[in-house]
Parts: C-alpha cells; structure tokens; sequence
C-alpha cells in the first residue's frame, strides 16, 4: 500500500519523447512520446479505473479494468498498455466502459474476502476504491463458489504479512520485485484460477526476498501489509525525512500517528531513492523507541564508580569544569571531538566549532576517518574538491560500470537496484573485488570481467588497467589536453607507461591473469560512457589514498569525467558522511575543506564566531588514541560515534579510553565507548530533531523532526549548552539558524536554505549564484581545481603480511540487515537475519584445518584474538577469510591492526594477516569483555552491584 | 607517542611521493604532508626523535624531507 499522500500516475514517466497531443474527455493534454493513454489521462487530472497499474512499473495489461474508448478505433484498448498518438480522442467513461468494468470487479470480489470494515487496508485500499469507482452494487455470482479464501496466511517475515486470501494476482509485487528491487524473489506460481504469488515455495523468511518492502509497496490490497500497520490502524499525517542509515540518503514519509511512527514509507519524490527502500531504512526503525534508550543525563567520576542521573543543567556542568580542568592542567590541546556521521550536518557543525571557538583547538574528527578520508584526501588533490562527480541517476547513462571494492546489494542497497536496472539494460559491468559478491552474478545480471584480486592490491590492478589505457592507445588524449596540467599529464604517462606497470608484470602481485586485467582495461576505456564506483574496500588500506588518486588518474586519461553516465563515485557508508565531512569535521579543514592555515579562511570564521583560531591542524582519531597514551590528551567529547567498537585494534583502543580524564559520550544507548565515559548525554534518533544530511551524491535533504527528543533535548541544544557551559554562548534558535551560518561561511553552500530544501525538496552542493538549484554533476566544463592533475601512484605493498604464523588474509565488510556498529540494527528484528558476525572461509582452508560449516574457530592476528563461529563459503577465495564487525563480542576489531592509510590514517581493516583454527572456549578478550560489560551494567542506575572485574582492568 | 610509530608514518608518506623523480619536489611532497596534517606535537617528537637518534628508522626521502624543512616543520 503506497503513502495516501502520493498520487499514482498509473504507468511510469517518459523523460526524452518529443510531445505528442491528445484529448482525454474533451481535455487537451501533451505528454512525452511514449507516454501511455492511462498516465495522460492522469495528467489531465481524469482518473481512469486501475488495479494492477502503477507508476514505479511497466505497465502490465492484466486486469482489464482500465479499458477505454478511443475515437476510430475498435474495441476498448487497456489504457496502461496503450501509448498516445496524435490527435487521439480518448473516452474514459461510457455506459458500455461501465458495465465492462463492473463485470471485472464483480469477479474480483466474488473471490475476496468481505471482511473492510477490520481489514488493516481499510480506507486505503485499491480495491475497495475501484470498487466504488466502478459503482459495483451486487455480485451476482456469490462469494460461495471455487474461491482462495481458505489459504494460508504466511506472517514468517518479521515485518510484512502475507494474506493470500486477499490476493486478486496483480502481479504487481511480483513485478516490483523484478523491476524495482532486482531480487526476482516472487513469481506467480501455478496457472488459471491456481495462479498465486510465491516466494520461490517458501515462507518469505526462507526465501531469497530481501525486505526491501517493494512488493508491499506495490500491493494494491492488503495481500502483503506491513505488520506495524496492521497493529496500528491508519497514519492520520504524514512527514517527509530523511533515512539515518547508509550513504543513499533515502527519503521517507514517516506516517504517524501523533507523535508515533506507524511505518515509514520511501518517498516517490524523493531525488536519492524515487520511492524505492531496503529493509534498514523501511522497517529497522524501533530502535528509535527502544527500552535500552537512555534518557536521562549521568555522569561519575571514574569509570568504576556507578552512574548517577543528573539534570541536564548538572550534567553539562560537570562536563565542562572538567574539560577546563583538564586543559588547565594539561594544555589547550589536551582535549578534543568526534562528531559523527550519523548525526546532522548542523550537530556536526556545531561540534567541530565548539572544539574550534570554545576548546580553543583543532582536535576534531570524525568517523570518517575509518572510512572515507581517502577520498576527500585523493579527489581534492586530483579533481579539486573532497567528493563525489555524479548524481545517482547518473548511472542510467553508464554503458560500463567499474566497481571497486564496493558491495552495494548489501551496503547500499536501494542505489544497488538502480545499478542493476541498468545493467539489466545492458551496461556492462567489472567487479574488482576479493569475494565474489552478488553482483557477480545475481539474476539476470553477470559481470563481464571479475578481478577477484588479492586483498591490498588495488593500486597494483589500477596502475595495470591504466598502463592498458596508455600504452594501447586507449586514452582521450583530446580530453586531457583541455583539462588537465600537461606537465603532470606527461610524467604520470612516462610513469605508467613503464613495463613494471604492466598488466604480465603485476599480475602474479594481483593474482590475476593478465588477459583479464586486459579485458577490464579495455571494455572500460573503450565504453561511450564508463562510470568507476568505488567503497571502502579502495579506501580501507594503507594505500587508501593512493588508490583514490589512482581512480581519478583513470577516469580523467579515458575522458569519463563532467557528464552524465560516467565519474568518480565513492560509495560513503554512513548516512552523513559526506555532510560531517563538508562542515569541517577533520582537524586540517575548516567547513568547505578549507586548510586551517589559510589565514584568510581563518579570518573569515574569527569574525563570524568571535574568537581567534589555531592555524595548526589538530588530531586525528588514531593520533588521539596515542596521545591519550602519552599522557597528551585527555578529555574528548563523543557525539554518536562508537570508537571502542568500530576503531581498529581495541585493546590498544580501550586503553586510551581508560587513560583518560573525562569522556563525555553522547549517543542513544551505552553504546561501548560509553562504557569508558565520564559524562553520558542522552543522544536525540533522526525522528526527534531537525537538520540535514548529506548523501554520497552531495544531496542536502530534510530531516525532520516528528517526535519530541525522548530525553528533552536534540543533539544540537546539548552541543550549545556544553558551549554555553564553556564560555563560548552559542545563539540559535532553530537547526535553519544554523544551516544559515553555514551557508553564510561556506561558498559551495551559499545558496542552501531550509526554505529553499523545503521547496525544492533536496539540492547537491556546490549551490550558490553559479548554481542555485545545485549540481548533480560536478566538473563539467572545468575541474574545481581549474586543470585536473595526474599524480604518480606506485604500487607499495602493504606492511601487513602473510608469513607461516599468519598465513591467512581476513578482510571485514557488511551485511545487508545490520550497520555499522549494529546499535540501531541489533535493537530490531533485522537481527533474525545476523544474529552474530561469523567468520567466512573458503572450503578449502577450512578442509585444511578441520573447520565444519558452524564451528568455533579462534582468528588470532599480530593485534589480538577473537573467537567466531565458522561459515564456510564458495565466494570467499583460498587464504581469504572475512567478517563483520556488527556485534561487540565478536571482536572483529580485536584482530585488526593498527595499520592505516599513508596520507589520512584511515585503518587498514581490509587486509590483516591472520591464523584460524578450532576452538573450543571464547577468546581471552571476549571472557574479559563479558567481565567488563558485566561489571559496566552493574553499575547503571537501577542495577544490581557486581564485583569489580579483576582482568578487565 | 611512540617514536617508532611516527617513524612509521613518516616512512609510509615517503614511500608515496619516493615516485617523483625529482628528489627535491619528493621532499617538499612529504615536508608539505607533514605540515598539513600532523598535529604539532607530533611534528615536535619527529623532530627530536631526528635530533636526538639521528633519524633512527626514518628511510632517507622522509629523513632529508625533515632535515630541508625542520623550519616549516616546526610547531608555530
């Protein structure tokens, strides 16, 4: 059932169709060539009947109640299937139409369960309008003949139910399924009157369905209803916001009930998403209401002393006459932020400029530090800004899809469907990746070339591909002469150019054929429109950045930058990366990436903010960790970031957390870090604030605020008390306020207002005079930098390597139902799908050591131990094992090393050099942990005393 | 922090720009690095790990880098 709010054109939009003329009714109307009858006649404001049309599908034919009339022809064409002509007269109604239509839904009902009045469709149901639309009045066949009512309900999906009795066979879902999603989880089994939907035979839960909600989307009856609704009953409003999950940045219309969410529905508006979802942002939503919420201030003195719940006003004191204590004692650099990425750009910008104006320092960072700084690093030294080229929709136009180290069906899933709707179409795709991922090979999608390369080789594959491109004369010579600095052009060919860059000569290093490095170099280079998309599985390395930079080199040789179809994409994993990321967040760059040393971008924030600022930059996360260790720093304020779970190596992690004076941590739950906190502030979920995030294709959307924040305050009015606390008053009273200042202060952002948000719905930054309603593809006519510039990336192998003690490679990843760090996604029913992070190995390792499908087995690194259960698995390949990091007690980060990125510290958590073998009881870690998590949880509020943890310590 | 660790991260930013021919734009690469990225004190305890072990452990493109900025290089 789709939002009430949304009004269904019946059959998709045509975008590039000359305009032909019709009448409908007597109405005048012009749509694209292409259009059918049915959509036309809906844009001239006439309704024709329908039940198995809808505008996210291909029209379909089947249920012959959208028949019309139209002048010199015969017979009453389905309108969904019929595409306008010139000079079309269309008949919508006549009595003959009338009775047709009546006939239809006659049979319909006689199979339908008349049960309105307690249906969770109730008002909201297509068949029940047609019914009405049509006038029916009798059923004149009964309702006791052969019929499906006695079918079996399936409710095995957590979220949706499935009522075949409701059914009337549509197809829509099926279709939804197909052409939306990309699943083809559904199809109509059996033939006639036994024709049903099925998932493939099995319960929904068994079966390949994702969740993503498409199909219960589509269902014009209650067949397939969300199980909220179905306990709630009908929103009576709805708000349009923005999804807190991945980098897609979907947008939603959470439906409501007052001040409570009934379901979240993906807007068809909406410029990421077009209506489409996954079952994160779609159902995963509970967290927001979960019991583990804290929602009250606590703070105490050390980190074995129990918890007291304080006032706010108490708690934010404490905070800051500690953090000026600490820098009375230690220094002004002694303290610092995180801001996160899955807080607003305006929390984010107020945190990095309260460590700037009221720390007095340029200790902030943000989480992605552990993803993406690669790539604001790579692109801003090569094309000139920190992000990514194209919008989404950029895709439709790609005739060649490079991704790299990116699993989109599982990490970006609504962005994954828009990639194989295109590849469906017939682009061609080549996956550089260790694993065979889904994509593959997944229905009716194939790659045409995989480089399932060794775990830290990416330069090693870019720089082959590349010397492909320059040595087979394969470069846009034309291109680069016009865009890009010669002399560097010229030095980076000589570079590549070299037979030690050669796909024969790096392809033992790769361990790949040099034929289908080859392949991938050609069928990219010789494509009209080639589009690179990359994840952390580029940026994840120690050569992050070089990898970045060595992308950019790629696309701007073959000419595949600053139009549609082609770019360099990085797939951001959180849903606010890209935004903490423009406000400033890192400890070099003020908001816009601008170096904290450029005296006259420092003079321009002094006078906006009335302090003076530090032209050095400040720590970043890892560095804090040392510091912290070095006695250095010693007070951090965390805003709804994890860093004892998501950094790498945690013993060395937690040990800095334990060295430290005053944490204050401010998040939804006691998430791990909270655990080593002084000062706990109750964080605010998306549905209980106001701001914006900005999505991995430079998209500023809404979120808005649709409950009070269950603890009293948003995330941003904690960050302006603490400021208030220090000294530093902050004035605001509204998040626009402060999306105002940024505006004010940023040149990529000078056009962005909530006013201007709200009309326009969302807008890619850069948006000012030059572009004031955004730009969804940058670089167009010139590089931000002016001449893009090539950079010489040599192939260095990782520091990290395999040897007889560690001869095994693990590298870490996601999974489709959890993300992240698991907070939001543990705490609801997507957990039935990853009840625990396990470790994947290829059946052959695992033969070697005696490894069934299931059990324990201890991986143990240079860094420390976990123990996992086993999964073996054909899409991993020999000597590479992988796992998540969803779960705290499975201490995927225990194992992973303190290697980072040369240029950005971003960790190395893609290539770890490790052991696994059988084991029989927990790792050391993990029955300490337990110790520690046990101790940590006596002493919230309300618990029972234990004793203290002896080892933990 | 510990020195061996700076060492480290010094090396690894020489290990990128050791592919410019030129020596002294390598140089003026990694000095650049290091000052716009690395925290002061950081700066500081490279600085006197190059005073006071002579560079122990620094490759020589991160070590002359050091050497030809130490003014730069050095907290303001």
């Amino acid at each position: 059932m789709r939002c009430a709010d949304e009004h269904d054109l019946g059959t998709p939009a045509r975008k590039d169709g000359k305009p032909v003329t019709l009448e409908v009714d007597g109405v005048p109307v012009t749509v694209p060539e292409g259009t059918s009858v049915m959509r036309a006649a809906a844009e001239a404001g006439v309704a024709v009947p329908k039940l198995c049309a809808t505008d996210s599908l291909e029209a379909f034919g089947s249920c012959r109640l959208c028949l019309v009339e139209v002048e010199g022809r015969r017979g009453y064409p389905a309108s969904c299937t019929t595409l306008v002509a010139p000079g079309m007269k269309v008949r919508t109604q006549s009595k003959k139409l009338a009775e047709l239509r009546r006939g239809v839904m006659e049979l319909y009902i006689s199979d339908h369960p008349l049960d309105c009045l307690t249906c969770p469709a109730n008002g909201h149901c297509e068949l029940q309008d047609m019914a009405g639309a049509v006038g029916l009045r009798e059923v004149r066949y009964g309702t006791a003949g052969a019929n499906h009512l006695e079918q079996e309900q399936d409710a095995s999906n957590p979220y949706f139910t499935f009522d075949p009795t409701k059914c009337i066979v549509c197809s829509r879902c099926v279709r939804a399924c197909d052409e939306v999603q990309g699943t083809f989880a559904l199809t109509i089994e059996g033939r006639g009157f036994g024709s049903k939907v099925s998932a493939g035979g099995t319960p929904f839960m068994d079966s390949e369905c994702v969740s993503c909600g498409a199909c219960v989307q589509a269902c014009p009856t209650s067949t397939l209803m969300e199980k909220s609704l179905i306990e709630h009953g009908q929103p009576d409003h709805s708000v349009v916001t923005t999804c807190a999950y991945c980098g897609v940045g979907c947008s939603f219309r959470a439906e409501m009930q007052g001040a409570e969410v009934v379901r979240m529905v993906p807007n068809a508006d909406g410029g990421a998403n077009h209506g489409h979802s996954c079952v994160k942002g779609r159902f995963a939503w509970g967290y927001a209401t979960h019991p583990d919420r804290i929602t009250k201030p606590m703070i105490r003195r050390s980190i074995d002393d129990p918890w007291r719940e304080v006032s706010w006003d108490e708690a934010v004191a404490y905070a800051a006459s500690e953090l000026k204590r600490i820098q009375a004692a230690h220094g002004p650099g002694s303290v610092g932020g995180i801001t996160s990425s899955r807080c607003t750009n305006e929390e984010t910008y107020l945190v990095q400029k309260l460590v700037r104006a009221a720390f007095g320092n340029n200790n902030v960072d943000t989480c992605a530090r552990v993803c993406h700084s690669p790539t604001g690093y790579g692109l801003k030294q090569t094309l000139g800004e920190s992000a990514g080229t194209q919008d989404f929709d950029s895709v439709e136009d790609a005739d060649v899809i490079l991704l790299i180290g990116a699993n989109p069906t599982d990490a970006h899933p609504v962005f994954a469907s828009q990639m194989k709707q295109r590849l469906r179409e017939g682009a061609k795709l080549i996956v550089v990746d260790p694993r065979v991922i889904d994509l593959v090979r997944t229905p009716h999608v194939e790659a045409a070339v995989h480089v399932q390369l060794r775990p830290g080789t990416n330069v090693a594959v870019a720089n082959a591909l590349a010397h492909v491109v320059v040595t087979e004369g394969l470069a846009k010579e034309d291109f680069v002469r016009a865009r890009c600095e010669a002399p560097a052009y010229e030095a980076w060919k000589a570079f590549i150019s070299d037979p030690k860059q050669s796909p024969e000569a790096l392809a033992d290093v790769i361990g790949v054929p040099a034929e289908t490095l080859r392949r991938a170099a050609r069928l990219y280079a010789g494509a009209r429109n080639a589009a690179i998309y990359y994840g952390l599985g580029v940026t994840e390395h120690s050569q992050g950045s070089t990898m970045v930079i060595a992308i950019a080199n790629l696309a701007m040789a073959t000419g595949n930058l600053g139009r549609r179809g082609v770019g360099v994409n990085p797939l951001r994993g959180q849903n606010n990366v890209q935004g903490s990321c423009d406000m400033g967040s890192f400890p070099h760059e003020l908001p816009g990436y601008r170096h904290v040393s450029d005296p006259a971008v420092r003079a321009l924030f002094e006078g906006a903010w009335g302090v003076r600022l530090h032209p050095e930059p400040g720590l970043r996360i890892p560095n804090m960790f040392d510091a912290a260790l070095d006695g250095s720093f010693k007070g951090l304020y965390v805003q709804g970031e994890d860093i004892a779970q998501s950094d790498p190596d945690t013993e060395h992690v937690q040990a800095a957390l334990r060295s430290m004076e005053c944490i204050v941590v401010q998040d939804l739950f006691m998430n791990e870090t909270a655990r080593f906190a002084h000062v706990f502030l109750p964080g605010s979920s998306f549905l209980e604030k106001d701001g914006t995030f900005t999505n991995a294709e430079r998209r500023i959307s809404r979120v808005r605020k649709v409950m009070p924040p269950r603890a009293g305050l948003a995330d941003w009015e904690a960050t302006v008390a603490l400021a208030e606390a220090l000294g530093y008053p902050m004035r605001y009273a509204h998040p626009s306020e402060i999306m105002d200042e940024i505006a004010r202060l940023t040149p990529t952002f000078h056009g962005v207002s909530y006013e201007k948000l709200d009309r326009l719905g969302s807008v890619q930054w850069p948006c000012n005079a030059a572009a004031p309603e955004g730009t969804p593809v940058m670089h167009v006519d010139a590089f931000v930098r002016g001449k893009g510039k090539f950079l010489l990336t040599a192939y260095v192998p990782t520091p990290e390597r395999t040897t007889a003690r560690f001869p095994l490679i693990l590298t870490t990843g996601r999974i489709l139902s959890q993300y992240n760090v698991g907070a939001q996604t543990r705490r609801t029913e997507n957990s039935r799908w990853h009840e625990e992070d396990v470790l994947e190995l290829h059946p052959h390792d695992a033969e070697q050591r005696g490894i069934r499908d299931g059990d324990r087995v201890s991986v143990t690194s240079r860094a420390g131990e976990t123990v996992l259960r086993a999964r073996i698995a054909e899409r991993m390949q020999p000597g590479v094992v992988y796992t998540t990091f969803h779960h705290p007690m499975s201490g995927a980060n225990v194992v992973t090393t303190e290697n980072s990125d040369w240029a950005t510290n971003c960790p190395e958590y893609k290539v770890t050099a490790v052991q696994v073998a059988l084991a029989s009881s927990p790792a050391e870690w993990q029955a300490r942990f337990a110790e520690f998590l046990e101790h940590q949880a006596s002493l919230l509020p309300g618990a029972a005393p234990a004793p203290a943890p002896s080892a933990a310590r | 922090m510990e020195p061996t660790k700076l060492v480290k991260m010094a090396n690894e930013i020489a290990a990128f720009f050791a592919a410019e021919p030129d020596p002294k734009v390598a140089a003026e690469g990694v000095a650049s690095h290091l000052k716009r990225f690395w925290d002061p004190r950081m700066r500081a305890q490279l600085l006197a790990w190059v005073d006071g072990h002579a560079g122990a452990g620094l490759v020589p493109l991160a070590l002359e880098a050091v050497r030809a900025k130490r003014a730069d290089l050095a907290p303001r």
